[in-house]
């Protein structure tokens, strides 16, 4: 059994401020297909909260969220 | 004579669903920005932004001191009378007039702000209107404001899904969208 997500894209959301996560990934989500996974990294620590936030008014899923010190990676599945 | 009243039943359910569309909310935001602060207003574009990555119609509402946030300092009109001329003075043009609304300790501490936002990589004013334009935000300027200060249509920003309009323009948006805000 593999539980490796295959990302389609990366988005390099490191060292921004609010609210250009959340504006950079609404844009990006939809650069890919419905059902690809998308790689979000950011450094704001707020966006810890406005993600999910984001991803259940949005209709997305977090399928997984990783965090090394001050780096935050989501991995978001388009889902609408 | 069944399927006569089948059809009129359907009819009846018909329209009642169409008064009940009207009646629902849409997923928008109506937002007054009232205040000429810088850290009001800027908070008001975060917010109107960050609405937009959420999936929602945003429009903007912009009324007496918010009013000449939105001027151009490059555009200058003239046909202004005294008191016109006076308010165009003594009000900021355009965001890089505006002040904050604490702290402003005479323009130096909006300039640390600035310096500041600069620093930790927080969107100035002028790039928050810029993405709320990329973003499809509409904004509405008070003609009210506008006639009380004296102020031109030329004097405006160009921003497209800008336009001008009265308390019952926003009242006519607000009343179908979910969320709505005074700033």
């Amino acid at each position: 059994m593999s539980d490796e997500i295959q990302v389609i894209k990366v988005f390099d959301l490191k060292g921004l401020a609010c609210p250009m996560p959340v504006v950079k990934v609404s844009k990006g989500i939809k650069e890919v297909e419905v059902g690809q996974v998308i790689e979000a990294q950011t450094t704001d620590p707020g966006s810890l909260s406005d993600f999910p936030a984001w991803a259940k008014t949005s209709g997305n899923e977090i399928v997984k969220t990783e965090q090394e010190d001050k780096l935050i990676k989501f991995y978001i599945k388009r889902l609408v | 004579m069944d399927m006569q009243n089948v059809e009129i039943q359907l009819e009846e359910l018909k329209s009642s669903i169409e008064a009940i569309n009207k009646k629902t909310a849409e997923n928008k935001l109506a937002m007054i920005v009232f205040s000429g602060d810088m850290d009001k207003v800027l908070a008001s574009f975060i917010i109107a932004t960050g609405a937009v990555a959420m999936g929602m119609d945003v429009v903007m509402f912009f009324t007496f001191w918010g009013t000449p946030v939105l001027r151009d300092k490059k555009n200058n009109v003239g046909g202004k009378d005294v008191m016109g001329k006076m308010f165009g003075t003594m009000l900021p043009k355009g965001t890089s007039d505006v002040k904050l609304s604490k702290m402003n300790m005479g323009g130096m501490g909006t300039r640390m702000m600035k310096s500041l936002m600069k620093k930790k990589n927080v969107a100035s004013l002028e790039e928050m209107i810029a993405l709320a334009e990329e973003l499809g935000v509409r904004i509405y300027v008070c003609e009210m404001s506008m006639d009380l200060m004296g102020f031109k249509r030329d004097e405006f920003i160009d921003y497209n899904g800008l336009d001008f309009a009265g308390v019952a323009t926003f009242l006519q948006e607000a009343q179908n969208s979910k969320v709505q805000l005074f700033i």
